[in-house]
């Protein structure tokens, strides 16, 4: 193969990349992996995540990436006529973006889960959140990475 | 052949008042082994995650998680959960073998 069959492959993989970021939801803030943005793209079928609502809480600095500890919470009243159903959290630059699905239902009182996680490198971690009504919102926050814990 | 599934560990207060919203802390044992990790003749270790979690009350399901390969070794999810009477919880961890791990607890009025 040519060097130049090898730039214009190179090329083409860039443009479709380009072109997965140019579609992302603006709520979206900053550029994301494709591999995310099709992630997202599956949770919330297509549809245009809103800002607000999700409070996504962890530490600025990792210092160790094998577990990072995550709190989610959705500004909901959770009653039956108005209630978070399902919250995905991902990880953008983790060797594969899924990290958690939660199912949430009214008998929970508050919209709120904790777990912890691996974060391979530096990055941002993305939590998108099903209303009862269908609407979605999403929320990012970066965290630093010391030591990743992917068991590279 | 699937790591064990260790021994469940779940916090919630014995009894709460009507209206009080508790938290419900669990624990489990698991490698939640990767399937990236290679061992040291270079062969893949094969994945082998927790990769479900349920929480029944009486019966009903109240809360559920799904897990990837990014949640830590010895996951810890904790949730909250509105009184409004007493009964009983069922956790339960799948494992990708689809073996079960289950855990009850009893909540008592205040």
């Amino acid at each position: 193969m040519t060097s130049m069959g090898m730039r214009r492959r190179h090329l083409l993989a860039a443009a479709a990349g380009m072109a997965v970021v140019t579609t992302l939801p603006r709520a979206a803030g900053a550029q994301m992996q494709a591999a995310t943005a099709e992630a997202v793209r599956k949770a919330t079928g297509g549809k245009e995540p809103q800002e607000g609502r999700v409070t996504l809480r962890l530490p600025p600095i990792a210092e160790n990436g094998n577990t990072v500890p995550i709190t989610v919470t959705v500004d909901s009243p959770m009653t039956a006529a108005d209630h978070v159903k399902t919250v995905w959290i991902f990880a953008d630059k983790n060797p594969t973006p899924d990290v958690a699905t939660f199912h949430f239902t009214p008998a929970l009182g508050r919209a709120q889960a904790d777990t912890r996680m691996r974060l391979g490198q530096t990055q941002d971690v993305i939590a998108v959140a099903q209303m009862s009504d269908g609407s979605f919102y999403m929320a990012r926050t970066e965290v630093k990475v010391t030591i990743g814990g992917c068991g590279g | 052949m699937a790591a064990p599934i260790g021994q469940p560990r779940v916090r919630l207060p014995a009894s709460a008042k009507a209206g009080e919203i508790i938290e419900i802390r669990t624990l489990i044992s698991h490698v939640m082994e990767t399937g990236n990790r290679r061992d040291q003749e270079g062969k893949t270790i094969p994945r082998d995650i927790i990769k479900r979690f349920v929480a029944k009350f009486d019966g009903q399901e109240v809360f559920a998680m799904d897990l990837a390969t990014a949640i830590s070794a010895n996951p810890y999810i904790a949730f909250p959960f509105k009184v409004e009477k007493a009964g009983s919880f069922e956790f339960t961890w799948t494992n990708d073998a689809g073996e079960e791990r289950k855990s009850t607890a009893e909540l008592k009025l205040a």
